[in-house]
């Protein structure tokens, strides 16, 4: 079959020892980045880019490390749920329900093991949809012309907050900032500078590696210095693992949990405006509903941690999908990895696959090793990962703002960047405050561009016709779906949030 | 009340960007579209959303008191300091004041923050500059 031989082909680009150890330390510093609280999946990736980039890897190189960073950091944010109770990050929300009690009875051991293997079953199917699926989406995206693609962006801003998102305006909000700052510099098709008051400096546009690196990265430096009097460090609490293996009935209880929750988590990172949380949330619900017959979620149930771990490993797969058959990220992260593949002139999208099969297939490839190799880390290894959860924020946060100084300053050598960077460091701060989305800032300052282009190509084609953006019926078809993702928050957006956050109570009552 | 005061200058950012819009000169060599009218829709977005901010605001956000507020411009202003110094002293010496500086506010003592901030800064060369040969800003010394 062609997929295989494709397949195959991918494994003999990512199977050289650069690829391969680039790849471990990737799953490495990812698991670390996901088990810190504080740092997850897009601000580890963000931190990393510009060193990637820098370093001047080439481009399948890279993106095999970065994203052996984020299957690694999904898999590392159910370290420190677990054994503190504190997701270290998003995603690992559920995780904390049954996990942090399972530790509390004395299995932390087994609950770390058990959801170590239940990320690996979520993230190994969730490839392999990936491997099916996007081929398939690639072949509609061939379909699409300027008009379709101009909807497809518009669909992706308006469903990016997320079914649980509660302030629709704050998102609009959001994305016409991140598309405003992509407009600054010269105009593509013109040649006229815009917004740019004259300063030289700005024609070239915004890095959106700046804007990434300092809304994630150093804003979360801003929040640590805000909050550190009130956040006490991880310190004093004993750590317990016990033992390492999860026993052979717990894992065979937990199977069809596993397999039904890969699922879920794979649709709902396929699915615009969902992404990981919301993938690990409803497996978690979904299984608590069809097993849970005996009330025994929340308290310590194996299957409460091996859920929403192959939900949101699942989840972090399926949203590969999208990002790289369409072009257009569904989450934060793949936001982050979109960025990753612009800096290094790849533009994802059905051409990607026409174009450029060995970085398709040799980042898939990749997945599958790292996998494994997240697997082989995480299980023997879970001690060394909990030790450095002991690092106080207090001296892992100057390494972050320090590293993240270094990665942008030794793209350009220019201190215009570093200011530009602190400048977006503070506004990420403000908005957090304020609760406005960063992704779609990012998502903004990415797409920016190609939306513009898009939408004026359809137009001149039609000379000058505006019609012709709701002409055709996939475009319509697109329009009904933003405008669907756009209002249904509206409606649902509080049940969904206030449901998520009452089982996160719920969690804490049962301590 | 902080999201109408974000609101109205959400609004007053849209003005302003529509009028920064309307300000580009159009060249004799233009599209159907040109360079305006996709500033235009992003600027009626950024307005409406805010109107609908300032209109219907959420509950308000915890604001740190006024030293939390000083500690974070504080950390700002040693931040954009490093960015202005760092080809002027060169990255280790910046580096390690930048990193101790933010350690001490982040609660380490004296000597654990000049610990901290020299093991960052050291540590950051090695693996980057002498492992890896990114190119760093070189001081006056030679590092």
């Amino acid at each position: 079959m062609d997929t295989f031989s494709n397949l195959a082909d991918g494994f003999a680009i990512a199977l050289t020892w650069q690829n391969i150890g680039l790849a471990l330390l990737g799953c490495f510093l990812g698991t670390i980045m996901g088990a810190l609280p504080g740092l997850g999946p897009s601000n580890g990736v963000a931190i990393l880019i510009p060193l990637a980039f820098t370093l001047g890897l080439a481009a399948t190189p890279s993106l095999i490390l970065l994203t052996s960073v984020y299957y690694g950091a999904m898999y590392g944010g159910r370290i420190s749920s677990i054994l503190l109770n504190i997701p270290g990050d998003e995603p690992a929300m559920m995780t904390c329900l049954d996990g942090y009690p399972m530790a509390q009875k004395g299995y932390a051991g087994e609950a770390l093991s058990l959801s170590g293997i239940a990320s690996f079953v979520g993230a190994f199917f969730a490839t392999w949809g990936l491997i099916f699926l996007a081929p398939q989406l690639v072949k509609i995206a061939l379909l699409f012309g300027p008009a379709e693609y101009f909807a497809l962006f518009a669909l992706a801003f308006m469903t990016l907050g997320g079914v649980s998102s509660t302030n629709q305006a704050k998102s609009a909000f959001a994305a016409a900032l991140g598309l405003g700052l992509a407009m600054i510099g010269v105009d593509s098709q013109t040649g006229v500078p815009r917004f740019t008051f004259g300063e030289v400096h700005l024609y070239d546009g915004l890095d959106f590696l700046v804007a990434i690196v300092g809304l994630f990265a150093l804003s979360e430096v801003f929040i640590f210095l805000e909050n550190r009097h009130g956040k006490s460090d991880a310190k004093g609490k004993k750590l317990v693992i016990g033992r390492l293996t999860p026993p052979l009935s717990m894992l065979k209880a937990c199977t069809p949990t596993m397999l039904r929750s890969s699922f879920v988590g794979f649709i709902a990172g396929v699915l615009p405006g969902a992404g990981a949380s919301l993938g690990s949330f409803l497996s978690y619900s979904l299984e608590k509903r069809m097993v849970d017959k005996d009330k025994s979620f929340g308290t310590g149930d194996p299957r409460g941690v091996a859920a929403p771990e192959a939900g949101n490993n699942a989840a972090a797969g399926g949203a590969l999908v999208p990002m790289l058959a369409l072009g257009v990220p569904g989450s934060g992260t793949t936001a982050v990895l979109l960025a990753v593949l612009l800096s290094l002139n790849i533009t994802p999208g059905p051409l990607l696959f026409a174009n450029n099969p060995d970085v398709v297939w040799g980042l898939i490839a990749a997945l599958f090793i790292a996998n494994f190799m997240l697997l082989a880390l995480n299980i023997p290894m879970v001690g060394l990962f909990t030790r450095l959860l002991l690092v106080p924020p207090r001296v892992l946060m100057p390494v972050v703002a320090m590293v993240s100084f270094v990665g942008i300053y030794g793209i350009s050598g220019s201190s215009f960047d570093l200011l530009v960077m602190i400048g977006f460091g503070l506004m990420g701060w403000i908005l957090r405050k304020f609760d406005v989305p960063l992704v779609p800032i990012i998502l903004g300052t990415l797409l920016g561009n190609t939306m513009e282009n898009n939408l004026r190509r359809a137009i001149t084609i039609e000379n000058g016709d505006w019609w012709t953006l709701i002409d055709s019926p996939l475009a319509i078809g697109l329009w009904i779906v933003a405008i669907i993702g756009f209002i249904l928050p509206l409606i649902f957006g509080r049940k969904v949030k206030s449901g998520m956050q009452r089982r996160d109570e719920e969690g804490a009552l049962t301590d | 009340m902080s999201d109408r005061i974000f609101g109205v200058f959400g609004v007053l950012l849209a003005i302003g960007f529509a009028i920064a819009a309307s300000q580009i000169k159009e060249s004799f060599l233009s599209d159907a579209v040109g360079p305006k009218a996709f500033p235009y829709i992003i600027a009626t977005v950024l307005g409406l959303s805010s109107a609908v901010m300032a209109l219907r605001p959420d509950p308000e956000p915890i604001w740190p008191p006024f030293a939390q507020f000083a500690e974070i411009m504080a950390a700002a202003v040693v931040m954009i300091l490093y960015a202005q110094l760092l080809p002027e002293i060169g990255f280790v010496i910046a580096t390690a004041f930048a990193a101790a500086y933010l350690s001490w506010r982040l609660g380490s003592g004296i000597i654990g923050a000049c610990l901290t901030g020299v093991g960052t800064s050291v540590g950051i060369y090695v693996v980057f500059h002498l492992v890896l040969g990114l190119s760093l800003a070189r001081g006056p010394l030679g590092f």
